[in-house]
Parts: C-alpha cells; structure tokens; sequence
C-alpha cells in the first residue's frame, strides 16, 4: 500500500538501526539502566510489539507502554452504564468493535447482546446516524470513546444529527484528554520516564505547541512520530540525538501527516460540541483531573446518560490485576499472576488484554507464544538481519 | 480505533456535499470530507489527493512533499552510514 510499504523497507530500518545503536553508545544509560522512552498510545503499542521493534533496540533503550489505548482505560462502572442503557427495549447500542468484549462488573456488551439487548457494531459513527434515520421509532445510542482522534469524529456526527432534527439518536460520551493524562502520569512520583514518543493521530488534531509542558516544566524531550517500523525507529533516534545534544524540545517525526497547527477545523468542531468536565476515572490509572468531556450545553439533548439515566457506578479495580502498574510502566505484562492464566485474550480479566492495541494482547499475542513468532516479526527480523 | 488508513479522493459524492469517494487498497470507500477542507476553495481540489481515513473521517491531508522528505533524509543516512562502513573496511583493509 502506498504510503505504508514505503515505511517499512528493511534496508533502512536496518540502517536505522546501526545508527541508533553507536548513538546509544554514547548515552548516559545502561543496559541495567537504560532510557525509559514512553510510547502513549496503544497503536505505537500494537506496532511495537508485531515488528518486533523493542528486540531491535541496542540495550540502553527501553519501551514503556502507556495508557493511550481508549479502550483499556474504560472503567467497568461505565461499561455496566452501557449495558443497562443497551436493555431498554427500545434502544439500538452502536459500538466499535473495540468496546464489544471490555468486561464490566455485570459483564461485557457482547454479554448484554447474549441476554438480548439490540448491540450492534458499526464502523463509524456515520453507521449510527444512518440506523437512526432508517428506525425512526427506536432510540439509537452511539457510545463514543477515544481521545483527541475520535472526538472531532464524534462532533461533525453530532452536527450533522442536529442540522438534521434527529431526536432518535444520542451518544454515551466516554471520550478522554491525553494532555491532562500526561501532565498526570509525569506528576507521579515513582514513574521513570525518560523520554516520549507522541500519539501520532492525536497530534494531527491537536498540533504540537500543547505538549511544550513536557519539555518545559518536566523537562522530558518528545517527539510525534508515526506508526510505520521506519517512523517509530526514526524517533527514537530523534530522542537519543536530543539526549547526545543535551536539548529538551518537541519535535515532529511525522510530518507528512500531523502540521505544526494540527486540524483547525476539527478543532472548531470539538470546541463547538464539547466541554472539558472535571475528573475522569481511568482504569488502572484512578480519577484524573480535568480529562473528562462532556457535551455542551447546545448538544446536551444528545445526551444518552441524560436521556436514560443509568444508575451511576463505580467498580474497584480487581486488587489481583495488576492492569494499573502495567499502564504506569512498573511491571510488564508477563509478570501480572493472572496474565496467561485467568486473563487472556479470548476470555479477557482487565481491558489490556481486550483491545488488540493493549499491551497486554500485543504481548500475549506477538510474545507469549514464542515458538511461534507473528509472521511480520519473523519477516523484519530476516530481512534486517539480512 | 487510533490508527488511520491512507486513502486517495478519486470523486466528490454525488449528492452528499461532506462526503467523497476513497479509493483505499483498491476498493472504493464513502468518507467524510468535512474536516479536510481548510485553505481550499473547492473540493474538487481534493481529487487525487491522498487523505489519511478514520472511521470514515478523513482527518489528515497527507502531505506527500513530506513523506518524500522523510524517505529521502533516510535514504541519505543510508549513503552516509554505507560510506563510513566502506571507509572503516578499506582502513582495516590496510
């Protein structure tokens, strides 16, 4: 495909890699202490994980994995808010696929669809709106998540519903902010993190001046990169160089997609629909301040949590879990009790292991079956070795 | 949900202003257009144009100068990295 293959050609990956590797060399980290570079969002993750990209490093580099998966972060309160919405007889509950199999204390949406509620899976919200003009006497609900990527997504829809009139369609707003969850996982005190690699589409909305902070007050260099091997690879190489230079600043790797500015429209679109609204539960992560949104007052009639009025519900986490040290980068997936055991994939404990974006899939999926490598990782191993 | 897919505009919808057709691996997909339209003023300038698609959004002009740019820098690594191995073989050479 182009645009993608281009970024995966082996020989300079290969290239990439040896430069990267005399660079670390240079670095004031050590293989038992290396240079703890965050990627945050869950595709980097994924990307990570099926090129086998952490096993190319020289050892003074190290991934964390962040919290930028929307859907490992869903607390169960807010999925068991969703599955009672779902039973009202009338209503037809549209989902990415994603959210389908997040567990909730009263279990997961697939679970709901089981006991007969109308559950549905569109790709966009556009499907949505679509079954809502089709069943004009069924109450169709949306449940919007993800971050600063899907919230513009969300907007024009909402948009589009009032312009057309439609009084059938609402959205259950689970969206989240992924600069007030920086600014937080940097203010905790037992988290090293040493370097970022930012949300490629996140910043495409955003731009780049609102992670300055990140330089500025903690101090930490970052660099928006995209989510091909050679881009990831490239950034990384962008950071060891600001940490060889000794300079702390954002740079932008992936430029043929995200301007300086971001998208001003989607911007506008956003600012129009909705409000930052206080604290926001993250799993595994607790209450975050000022992350959660909320729709303004001109769209609240869109409101599905107005509408329907689910019970509100906070559900601890499973204290046996250990998805929050995962997300904080603590501990790495294989070394949580239940990973493996009473969490995998197919029969999911925490969300880490739902989304494929999760670190906990991505690793039981490309590194817990070892004998059997994904066949992309085997690929990029060949061909680079080669 | 995050990751996009690169698309090319082959047409403008033929009833629904917002929207176009994409042409993505071959197969021709109905996007949304909306938020790609700052500093144009026709949307028949976003034909052949590559767009990057999320769920149905297109949400990034895909700015093909720039990717030229950051293959090329690499390629050129690629050069400079083979001219230094060269340089350092021939030295052991001796």
């Amino acid at each position: 495909m182009r645009f993608v293959d281009e970024f995966r050609d082996p020989k300079l990956a290969k290239t990439l890699i040896e430069r990267l590797h005399k660079r670390a060399a240079q670095l004031p980290y050590t293989a038992e202490k290396p240079m703890q570079i965050m990627e945050v969002c869950g595709g980097h993750t994924h990307a990570i994980f099926k090129f086998g990209l952490d096993k190319l490093l020289p050892p003074q580099l190290e991934f964390i994995h962040g919290p930028g998966c929307p859907v490992c972060v869903l607390p169960m309160g807010r999925i068991d808010a969703c599955c009672e919405i779902a039973a009202h007889p009338d209503v037809i509950f549209c989902t990415f696929g994603d959210a389908l199999r997040v567990p909730g204390k009263q279990g997961s949406l697939l679970n709901a669809r089981e006991r007969g509620a109308d559950v549905r899976v569109v790709y966009s919200p556009l499907d949505a709106l679509k079954l809502a003009r089709e069943n004009p006497q069924r109450q169709v609900v949306f449940f919007a998540l993800g971050f600063e990527t899907t919230l513009p997504v969300t907007a024009v829809t909402l948009q589009q519903a009032r312009r057309e009139g439609l009084t059938n369609f609402s959205v259950f707003c689970q969206h989240i902010s992924l600069i007030p969850t920086l600014r937080s996982l940097l203010q905790q005190d037992d988290v090293r993190i040493d370097a970022f690699l930012a949300p490629g589409h996140v910043s495409m909305v955003i731009g780049t001046a609102p992670y300055h902070f990140i330089n500025t007050q903690f101090g930490k260099p970052l660099v928006v990169s995209g989510f091909e091997p050679l881009d990831m690879l490239q950034s990384v190489l962008m950071l060891v160089e600001q940490v060889c230079e000794a300079s702390c600043k954002t740079e932008n790797q992936y430029r043929r997609i995200v301007p300086e500015e971001g998208n001003v429209l989607a911007q506008n679109a956003i600012r129009e629909v909705f409000q930052l609204s206080g604290s926001s539960e993250w799993r595994g992560l607790g209450l975050i301040e000022a992350s959660g949104i909320s729709l303004t007052e001109t769209y609240s009639a869109f409101d599905a949590e107005r509408r329907f009025r689910p019970q509100t519900q906070s559900v601890a986490d499973d204290p046996r879990s250990r998805c929050g040290d995962v997300l904080t980068g603590r501990c790495k997936p294989h070394e949580c009790p239940l990973f493996g055991t009473g969490c995998t994939p197919h029969n999911a404990f925490g969300a880490l292991m739902v989304s494929s974006e999760g670190a906990c899939a991505a690793w039981y999926q490309y590194r817990y079956l070892e004998n059997e490598p994904a066949q992309e990782q085997q690929e990029m191993k060949q061909k680079v070795a080669g | 949900m995050c990751i996009g897919i690169p698309g090319q505009i082959v047409a403008l919808h033929e009833k629904q202003p917002d929207h176009a057709w994409a042409e993505v691996c071959g197969l021709r997909r109905e996007v949304n257009i909306a938020l790609v339209c700052e500093g144009i003023s026709e949307r028949e300038q976003l034909i052949g144009g590559w767009v990057l698609i999320h769920v149905g959004f297109a949400l990034s002009r895909l700015d093909e100068h720039e990717a030229q740019e950051t293959l090329a820098a690499l390629h050129v690594m690629e050069e400079v990295e083979a001219d230094v191995a060269l340089f350092l073989g021939a030295g052991e050479a001796r």
